[in-house]
């Protein structure tokens, strides 16, 4: 029996603006199983990153139901849920969400801080991480004081800092140039063959299609369809053509 | 779904640690902290300099001296006229609208912050806590320095109407205590000047940021400012 981390059922998410609704996401239902590496494709506006943002527990869904690890999660507290979010998630966005006031270093372990990690301790695992995505070097710079792949590297290292079961990624490469992007995405495919983390990552870049076990595509807040790797392997080709 | 690993409830943060949190953020954050500051310091120095120069020119009235001799008999008796009891009520107001506009403004700026830290793991309590402590520190920093500004240029304008007078008449406590709630004395309206600033600080800083941390992170770091 395959082991299901994330379960969506029937998600809706409606935006209300006014006296117009927007459904975001008409009816969502994916299940993904563990150490998956999943991608949401799909065109500007299709719903990737609400439904991004309903399986990471950083909104509510309108309707409908999302089951992590089994736990329906519109049945935790506020402390559970943010829990969740430090023990279980690790997040990474396209704009890289770093902390300005925080050096590369600080923002690795605010994590650790909000999971009471002792300080010895996370500093130690912090300078670790920053090893080994390549910022050894960097480790007491602001944010500011680094380059685009540098900053989301950074971010990849905070997202791991309390060994979650999940990254979630949206569009992590967008604002990156496409061998950065490559780099980053090589990184974030070997942390799940490595580690078996699940990755769900919402992306345009058709880079991320090779490493994927399997690809979302989302229309109008609607899946359109589910490929699988082998079946993704022959479109890469066209693809690559069409560049 | 086999392996349901139960759901742990969040830790809250040991204070000394969000203290050293926002000691950080406000150190990095030095230029932006000094101009949110500044908004402070201006409206307490301006809310202590007229009630100040207020009370002087009362306690030099009463004393006999005042440069200005019209109407001293009057003065006497109600306290304090009209005219001055609205300039204080008008410097509160400009004092409350100012601190609470730069700390609206500063924490604002800062939403994406609030929802990455939600992101990390932070509870709402913690964001407040935070918001709380930096901003009780920046205020009661900037209302000090307002209030010594706001004295320095009462005695100034003080000495340039009454000269030396001045010091013998100085109202350190309240002139004539009976003649109404305008009257504090200069010692106990810097510590109301002090304490003012803070509260206004404090207020308008963490309801703020009380209502960015009950949005969900997706809504609060959507906000561009
Ligand atoms: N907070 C919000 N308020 C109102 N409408 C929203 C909000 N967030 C998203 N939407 C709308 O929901 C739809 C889906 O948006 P979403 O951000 O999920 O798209 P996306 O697939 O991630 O697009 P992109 O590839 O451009 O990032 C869009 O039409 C968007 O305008
Ligand atoms: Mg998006």
């Amino acid at each position: 029996m395959p082991d299901i981390v994330v379960k969506t059922e029937d998600v809706v998410k409606e935006y209300r603006m006014g006296s117009n609704v927007l459904r975001a996401l008409d009816g969502i239902n994916i299940e993904i199983q563990r150490g998956e590496y999943i991608s949401l494709m799909g065109p500007s506006g299709s719903g990737k990153s609400t439904l991004f943002n309903m399986i990471g527990a950083l909104d509510r869904p309108t309707e409908g139901e999302v089951y992590i690890d089994g736990q329906n999660m519109s049945h935790l507290s506020q402390r559970q849920i943010a829990a969740f979010r430090c023990h279980r998630v690790g997040y990474i966005f396209q704009s890289y969400n770093l902390l300005n006031v925080r050096t590369a270093h600080g923002n690795v372990t605010l994590p650790m801080i909000f999971a009471g990690i002792p300080e010895k301790q996370r500093n130690e695992k912090a300078e670790k991480l920053l090893d080994k995505v390549g910022l050894g070097d960097r480790m007491y710079h602001l944010p500011d004081e680094l380059s685009g792949g540098q900053r989301q590297r950074v971010a990849i290292a905070r997202a791991l800092a309390n060994d979650p079961s999940i990254i979630l990624a949206d569009e992590p490469t967008a604002n990156l140039d496409t061998i950065t992007g490559r780099e980053i995405i090589d990184l974030i495919k070997q942390l799940n063959t490595e580690q078996g983390v699940t990755v769900i990552s919402a992306t345009h870049d058709l880079k991320m299609l090779d490493v994927s076990d399997r690809i979302v595509d989302i229309r109008d807040g609607l899946v359109e369809r589910i490929r699988n790797r082998d079946e993704i392997e022959i479109e890469v080709g066209e693809v690559g053509g069409h560049e | 779904m086999e392996q349901q690993r139960p759901i742990e409830e969040q830790i809250d943060l040991p204070f000394l640690e969000s203290l050293r949190i926002s000691f950080q953020s406000l150190k990095i954050r030095f230029g932006r902290s000094i101009i949110t500051t500044a908004g402070i310091t201006l409206g307490i120095a301006f809310l202590v300099s007229v009630w100040t120069n207020n009370e002087i020119e009362f306690a030099l009235q009463e004393s006999g001296r005042s440069s200005e001799i019209t109407n001293i008999d009057e003065a006497a008796e109600q306290g304090i006229s009209t005219k001055d009891i609205w300039l204080i009520i008008m410097s509160l107001i400009v004092c409350v609208v100012g601190i609470a506009n730069s700390m609206l403004m500063a924490v604002t700026e800062r939403f994406r912050e609030i929802g990455t830290m939600k992101c990390l793991g932070a509870l709402d309590g913690f964001v407040v806590r935070l918001f709380l402590l930096e901003s009780g520190f920046q205020g009661f920093a900037g209302a000090l320095i307002g209030a010594l500004i706001g004295l320095l240029g009462a005695v100034i304008l003080g000495l340039k109407n009454y000269g030396l007078d001045l010091f013998f008449y100085f109202p350190l406590l309240p002139a004539r205590p009976e003649n109404g709630p305008f009257q504090l004395g200069v010692l106990l309206l810097i510590l109301f000047g002090c304490v003012l600033g803070m509260i206004l600080a404090v207020i308008g800083s963490s309801f703020p940021a009380w209502r960015a941390a009950k949005l969900p992170p997706a809504e609060a770091m959507r906000t561009e400012v």
